[in-house]
């Protein structure tokens, strides 16, 4: 049995780290709050930008000659993959969900004998896929040092899935994140945004739009933001998430911190105890035999 | 019958106004400015470095705005815009700043045609506003 002192020693220790998992729950618990109000305002944008599109692609006259971002390459042999995770851990399973949702696509599409390429968004999941998809990332990117999901930020990103796309350096580019449902749920998700997925959603309304200037110029100008846009919902999504899912976790992580000091507390005092009877026992037969 | 509709204006962070007794707006669009009614047409269109005006029983608004996309329906009229600046909050140096940066960026000799253009009108909308 471990000392008294030892004892001792390891429920302050355990005491600290409660203090700090405490600490740090309560900070993703008031980071949590803005990050989902800004999703919540964010979604407006995304939404209204989905609707005009979802119009314009309907309004096209010429389907064979839409933008390349709109109908795809014709074909689907490099997939392009952005996967979004956080720059920081110790919240839970956020990070791992992602990469296992990013996993089991990588595999799909290398088994179909397509070729892969890897845009990491986030330092946490570049560390966890780079030991078996290393040759595949392309790119790495992290934004430690702004503090919010911004729309520059979600820009930088679109502009270079852009940039690759019209390099011919992909067909089809789907993204990866967290979606928030609540603070216990978060869902991963894995988003194709290259060629645009319209499919089973309806048009609003029946009316039809005038342009101006044509519909191929309208959408070849607005496909570009939309890349954007969709990235900076994902950014959103995932920030909220994380902050959910880095609360809850610290939440047990201090509840279990709990638990083990009152466990400790228990076998410290009994151990005192037995100390104690231990020593008395040595005196009085100390004294019987004299 | 009241002249008034509704007009809103999002960015990516937020819904950045809405009000809903505004008699006309003139949007930048792409093909030259463009003044909006009650019942006109559905139209979509996008915009480019200007001015937005927003006339209505409470005052006139004024904003600067970067890029954008206008969709008026149902009397409606959503604008989507990455930059938006209202006018009244912008003061000289904040001015300065974005003067600075489109006039940075139309000086580049690496840009195409249509970067091009759109920084050039950025440096004359933000000029005016001197």
């Amino acid at each position: 049995m471990a000392s008294l002192d030892d004892l001792k020693k390891r429920i302050a220790s355990v005491k600290s780290t409660q203090k700090i998992t405490k600490a740090m729950k309560m900070v993703a618990a008031a980071k949590l709050r803005r990050a989902q109000e800004s999703a919540e305002k964010g979604r407006p944008y995304s939404e209204k930008m989905n609707n005009v599109i979802l119009n314009l692609s309907n309004g096209i006259s010429d389907k064979e000659n839409a933008p390349k971002l709109l109908s795809g390459t014709g074909q689907e042999k490099t997939h392009l993959c952005v996967v979004m995770t956080s720059d920081r851990g110790l919240c839970g399973g956020f990070n791992s969900n992602i990469i296992k949702k990013a996993k089991s696509y990588f595999a799909e599409i290398l088994d179909e004998g397509k070729e892969l390429k890897i845009i990491t968004v986030g330092s946490k999941g570049n560390d966890q896929l780079k030991r078996v998809y290393g040759d595949k990332i392309i790119e790495n990117i992290s934004f430690k040092e702004s503090k919010n999901a911004n729309y520059f930020d979600a820009d930088k990103v679109g502009k270079m899935v852009i940039e690759k796309f019209e390099a011919g350096e992909f067909d089809v580019c789907t993204i990866f994140y967290n979606q928030f449902k609540n603070v216990i749920t978060q869902i991963p998700q894995a988003q194709q945004i290259i060629p645009l997925n319209n499919e089973g959603e309806e048009s609003s309304s029946e009316e039809s739009y005038e342009f101006e200037p044509d519909e191929d110029e309208i959408l070849s100008n607005l496909l570009p933001k939309n890349i954007s846009t969709q990235i900076f919902k994902a950014m959103l999504e995932n920030s909220a998430s994380e902050q959910g899912s880095r609360m809850s976790a610290m939440d047990n992580a201090t509840r279990n911190a709990g638990e083990m000091v009152d466990k400790l507390t228990i076998e410290y005092n009994r151990s005192r105890q037995a100390a104690i009877t231990k020593e008395l026992i040595e005196i009085i037969s100390g004294a019987e035999s004299l | 019958m009241s002249e008034e509709f509704k007009v809103e204006i999002v960015n990516p962070e937020k819904s950045f106004l809405v009000k809903d007794d505004v008699s006309e707006v003139v949007v930048p669009a792409f093909e030259g400015e463009m003044g909006i009614l009650k019942d006109h047409i559905s139209i979509i269109s996008f915009l480019k470095p200007g001015i937005i005006k927003i006339l209505s029983k409470s005052g006139d608004e004024n904003y600067y705005v970067e890029d954008g996309i206008v969709e008026f329906k149902n009397n409606n009229l959503s604008i989507l815009t990455s930059t938006i600046f209202n006018l009244a909050d912008m003061d000289k140096s904040k001015q300065q700043d974005l003067l600075k940066q489109a006039e940075e960026e139309a000086n580049k000799t690496d840009i195409n045609d249509q970067s091009k253009y759109l920084a050039d009108q950025k440096v004359e909308v933000l000029k005016t506003l001197n």
